[in-house]
């Protein structure tokens, strides 16, 4: 599976003309690629409630897909128009590197090694976050201080079982790994009781125990939060128009909730003698076309999708997760736009 | 020189010799020419590979397998902590690959065989239910059997509730849990002694071969070689003082400590690739056995033979000479099969190498070591197995 997708990336490597990675090349292949196709392809998790998942009618849902579809709306004004390729793990960065996909937002830690050496940009973090671990409530464990000993289910290609044998080996103690690539297998794993523990980022914890309906208070989430999990948007390296759109389109739904610009009122702003405001709308300036795309493309993505802060409440709230350091820096969070002029 | 060559070329081109009329030289043209553009081929593919990757700014070489792998790895045949290299971590990968191939083989192999067997028999019962196990394990998908195993595995009870089967021995949803001798430095002596006895009995055997072709009497073969393979090292072991300490597992904290373990991820990969293995075996062993013509059997009864002697001494070793290439393609598909571990959460080759080239961006690489480790492996295979049907073929009177 992944292997088909590393086989796929080496043949993409090793075929594209020189041309690709020369001069003669079009300033922004991606961009344009998407453009001509019509449709926007965007890698997301294979499922994972809250940030990617097909709900009964097989529709997308989540916070990662409402950057897929903010995008989709800046290049084509319509929110329909994206692919969503689910991936493991272990596919994501292959899948981006070869262009399989134009875009990423699937529960990806932003780190030194990724940015630097894979051949990726890192455009915005739509959701900062933390590792954990889940446990059976009847297992009477109550820090993950106690853990010496267990058995830890985890995903592999992760930070999250760097972070664990890290954690592990600073506090002295020891575990048996269960390492299992695909998220549902991991999580069926852990529930039938092969682990003693499950190890992800804090929110796909949540994610998890809230998808066990009735059962999810046989489950606690310890209090120990081991690491720091940017989870952020990528794309692949070497385009920047492309990479500056993307980016811009998360920053807009930020600034938006911000101006307090919703999708339930941004047409009556379209009178604000804001400035900011007649800008974000496309009144007055030219952003929109800076990036290559319709001036009104901020107005039309808070119109279908709505600003950060509706995009975070539609999705991650029903999880039970407070918006916390994923609130706006106004209020507290680490959530800030660099000014939309 | 100059005019010698000329001439030459001169002389050779009035014999109709260097020219693409002459058979030879056309050969050699051709060849040439083939092997130029392919070796160009392979230079342009190269070369834009790097420049591509390096465009790209992605990562290339090997210098990352010596640098410090953190990954978990559930089970190791030799010892690995997170501390350690890639170059380990493939390593114990590898190992593991090994590990459930082989068990996988000769598992795979004496049930495929048993059930082939059982298919010709004159017993209606057993016969239907053999080719019952054949056709419906034939035609399921391996992936869905090893999902189905490692779930029922799953399905055990928690270690605090394990099952005990005897004195140390547990049964859970972690697997089976046995005591495990604790290795002693005089140990060495009575593995020696196993090794000697191993050559002892092979010396022996070869012997006694060559006394029954001489003689005709064949001297007793059994008790001898078992007293050199099993009493030698019983007896050093005794005359050392007997040393053997067990390691007992023991319920502390969340699961056992101590002992061995066979992990549900091996335990389910294994059972799945024999369980599925076999069944092509069984075909491959029934179609050998029905290859030899009717009448070995009625010949080998006429000199009066009973049944078992007739299938060892003269069915077996004509069928074997049929069954062997067959099964060599079943060996190397019990390992290349065993790439599917990944599903269920064993650290195989290609589940380390996988997410080494995830964690190191270094996807080629990567690839390569898979690709390189199962060439490697499946050619032993094949050498080894050409071998020994050529072994086999020398038989042959
Ligand atoms: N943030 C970590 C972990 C990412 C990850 O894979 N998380 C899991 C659990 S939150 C996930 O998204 N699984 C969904 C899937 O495999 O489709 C990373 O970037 O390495």
């Amino acid at each position: 599976m992944s292997v088909l997708r590393t086989l796929a990336l080496g043949t993409a490597l090793t075929v594209a003309g020189f041309g690709a990675a020369h001069a003669q090349a079009p300033a922004s292949p991606i961009f344009d690629a998407v453009k001509a196709r019509g449709t926007l392809v965007c890698g997301v998790n294979t499922g994972l409630a809250g940030f990617a998942q097909p709900d009964s009618q097989g529709v997308w849902r989540g916070l990662d897909v409402d950057a897929c579809r903010a995008v989709a709306i800046a290049m084509f004004n319509d929110a329909t128009k994206v692919r969503y390729v689910p991936l493991t793990a272990q596919q994501r960065f292959t899948a981006v590197q070869s262009g399989e996909v134009d875009m990423m937002p699937r529960n990806t830690t932003w780190t030194f090694q990724r940015d630097v050496q894979l051949g990726l940009d890192f455009v915005g973090t739509n959701f900062y976050d933390g590792q954990g671990f889940m446990v059976k409530k009847s297992l009477g464990v109550n820090s993950a201080k106690e853990l010496n000993g267990a058995t830890i289910c985890v995903q592999p290609g992760t930070t999250t079982e760097l972070n664990l044998t890290d954690y592990f080996r600073a506090n002295n103690m020891r575990f048996t790994a269960v390492v299992i690539e695909r998220q549902e297998e991991v999580n069926a794993a852990f529930f039938a009781g092969r682990c003693d523990s499950l190890t992800t980022d804090v929110s796909g914890l949540a994610s998890t125990r809230a998808s066990q309906g009735a059962q999810a208070n046989d489950y606690v989430i310890l209090p120990e939060v081991i690491s720091k999990e940017p989870l952020a948007i990528t794309v692949r390296q070497g385009d920047s128009k492309w990479s500056d759109l993307v980016r811009w389109t998360f920053f807009a739904m930020l600034e938006a909730e911000e101006l307090g610009l919703t999708a339930a009122n941004i047409d009556s702003m379209a009178n604000s003698e804001n400035p900011a405001i007649r800008r974000f709308l496309g009144a007055t300036g030219d952003l929109g076309q800076m990036l290559g795309v319709d001036n009104r493309w901020a107005y039309n993505i808070i119109k279908t999708v709505g600003n950060f802060g509706e995009s975070f409440e539609r999705n991650i709230t029903p999880l039970g997760l407070p918006r916390g350091v994923n609130n706006l820096w106004t209020k507290g969070g680490l959530m800030y736009s660099p000014p939309l002029r | 020189m100059a005019i010698s060559n000329t001439e030459r070329s001169r002389r050779s081109a009035q014999g109709g010799g260097f020219s693409l009329q002459n058979e030879a030289v056309r050969a050699i043209f051709w060849q040439v020419l083939v092997l130029g553009i392919v070796a160009l081929g392979i230079w342009y593919l190269v070369s834009n590979t790097i420049a591509n990757l390096e465009a790209r700014r992605i990562a290339t070489g090997f210098g990352f397998l010596g640098r410090e792998a953190g990954l978990p790895i559930g089970e190791a045949m030799i010892a690995y902590s997170p501390t350690d290299s890639y170059q380990r971590a493939l390593i114990v990968g590898l190992l593991n690959t090994l590990k459930v191939a082989v068990v996988g083989i000769v598992l795979a192999t004496i049930l495929g065989t048993v059930i082939g067997i059982a298919r010709l028999s004159k017993n209606w019962l057993l016969a239907k239910i053999a080719s019952a196990y054949v056709e419906v394990i034939r035609n399921t998908p391996l992936l869905l059997q090893l999902f189905l195993w490692y779930t029922l595995l799953q399905g055990l009870p928690g270690p605090r509730q394990a099952m005990k089967l005897g004195e140390g021995v547990f049964l859970s949803n972690r697997g089976i849990k046995v005591p495990w001798p604790v290795w002693d430095d005089l140990h060495v002596w009575v593995v020696g002694a196993l090794a000697a006895g191993i050559v002892g009995a092979w010396v022996y055997t070869r012997n006694a071969n060559a006394t029954q072709a001489r003689t005709g009497k064949r001297p007793p073969v059994l008790l001898p070689n078992l007293g050199m393979m099993v009493a030698l090292p019983i007896v050093v072991w005794l005359a050392l003082g007997a040393p053997l300490v067990w390691d007992v597992p023991a319920l502390r904290g969340f699961n056992f400590v101590g002992g061995a373990t066979l992990t549900p991820e091996f335990a389910a990969l294994t059972v799945g690739l024999v369980v599925y293995t076999a069944a092509f075996i069984a075909e491959i062993v029934r179609a050998g056995i029905l290859a030899v013509p009717k009448g070995q059997w009625e010949a080998a009864q006429a000199v009066g033979l009973h049944n078992n002697r007739i299938l060892n001494l003269v069915i077996l070793p004509q069928a074997l000479r049929v069954i062997i290439p067959p099964m060599t393609s079943q060996y190397l598909n019990v390992t290349k099969n065993s790439s599917l571990a990944v599903a269920i959460g064993y650290p195989d080759i290609v589940s380390v190498a996988n997410t080494t080239l995830n964690q190191t961006g270094q996807a080629i690489e990567g690839i390569a070591i898979i690709m390189a480790a199962y060439l490697t492996v499946s050619l032993s295979i094949s050498l080894f197995m050409n071998w020994y049907n050529k072994r086999i073929a020398l038989v042959e009177r």
